[in-house]
């Protein structure tokens, strides 16, 4: 283990594209980045507080999970866009395939959306993604089978590919 | 770590098979957005990137108050940014951008085109006695040089001889403070934080213009 931390940017080229995945997953392409970003950010400023060792996924997945909630809570305030926000990066060619996975995902109550997200995509044990999302390991485990059952119904086995 | 909880290969791979690929395009550009609002916020404490230079790569890596350190490839990089995390703050990113001024004045120096450099530097990797050798190393004019005992003198303990020595030899910032154009009372080079060839490269480059 080490006694110091890294330097802040071997924390973004491992761990950001992980991160980026969590955000897609439980907002959805669109928000991802803006979340992602602030994400970062918060990690950045408080990083030299970090105890060396940490779990730093763990830890950036807590942040970013504390960002989809306010994310998540924001969008269910303001009315929807009709017209994609200008300033926003447009989505990939492959985001756009996707499409049909991330309205499946979005169409999930939060919790499940966490839930499956947190466990299926990072492969965060039950134990944590329950410290996260709160409520029992059972529950956690709940959600996410929850939250499996109706993406196969909606978005199909195994997807389009 | 325990495997109990870990999601097993099938079940992971099925319906997440279709997610995108992180391209590094995106990377690229949120990397970016994260450097524009560290800084914004003043939490880009380190900013660093490599340049090409005559004497090989060199990492640049810069504070607030100016230019902190250079670094030769044999020094290794990796290493040099591990050590700057500990010494003046993990808050460090690849922010090129921000040393695009200590870049040029590098690329122009070793193009003969500069004779000083304007940028400002900052010394706080090296203290006490060193910190005192490294201001004077600055007063040797381009293209000199100056004994390792006379800059003792200078620095003001003539018997610090050694010392003068190691502080050439930890030099943060090698070729923009420079280090280079000490060499041993007899004529002789001397020893180089980047080696003895690259101390040869500099005076012969100093000597030529």
């Amino acid at each position: 283990m080490s006694t110091t931390l890294p330097p802040f940017e071997e924390i973004v080229s491992t761990h950001g594209p992980t991160v980026l995945r969590v955000c897609r997953a439980v907002l959805g392409p669109m928000d991802a980045e803006d979340a992602w970003s602030e994400t970062f950010l918060a990690a950045l400023r408080a990083y030299p507080t970090l105890r060396p060792g940490s779990n730093v996924e763990a830890w950036l997945v807590t942040i970013a999970h504390r960002k989809a909630i306010d994310q998540a809570r924001a969008r269910a305030r303001r009315p929807l866009p009709v017209d994609p926000l200008p300033e926003r990066a447009a989505p990939s060619e492959a985001d756009r395939s996707d499409g049909d996975l991330w309205a499946a995902l979005q169409a999930l109550p939060f919790k499940q959306r966490a839930a499956v997200a947190y466990h299926h995509v990072v492969g965060m044990p039950y134990a944590d993604v329950a410290a996260l999302i709160g409520g029992s390991q059972d529950a956690a485990r709940r959600a996410a089978a929850g939250g499996i059952a109706t993406l196969r119904k909606t978005y199909g086995d195994g997807g389009p590919r | 770590m325990m495997t109990r909880d870990e999601p097993g290969e099938s079940e992971r791979s099925d319906l997440f098979v279709g997610l995108p690929a992180i391209d590094e395009a995106t990377m690229h550009r949120l990397h970016g957005r994260l450097v524009r609002e560290a800084q914004t916020a003043g939490l880009l404490d380190v900013a660093y990137r490599t340049i090409d230079s005559p004497v090989g790569p060199l990492l640049l890596a810069a504070t607030a108050k100016g230019l902190a350190r250079v670094a030769y490839r044999c020094e290794d990089h990796e290493k040099v940014l591990e050590r700057l995390a500990r010494d003046l703050s993990p808050r460090i990113l690849h922010a090129p951008a921000r040393l695009d001024a200590a870049a040029k004045e590098i690329d122009e120096y070793f193009a003969g085109l500069r004779r000083g450099f304007d940028l400002p530097v900052d010394l706080s990797l090296a203290r006490g006695f060193r910190r005192l050798v490294l201001a004077r190393l600055r007063e040797i004019g381009y293209g000199q040089t100056a004994s390792y005992a006379a800059i003792a003198v200078a620095a003001g303990n003539s018997k610090a001889v050694r010392a003068v020595g190691t502080a050439c030899a930890t030099n943060p910032i090698p070729v923009v403070v420079p280090c280079h154009r000490v060499v041993r009372s007899d004529g002789s080079i001397g020893q180089y934080v980047g080696g003895v060839e690259a101390k040869r490269t500099l005076l012969t480059l100093e000597a030529a213009a």
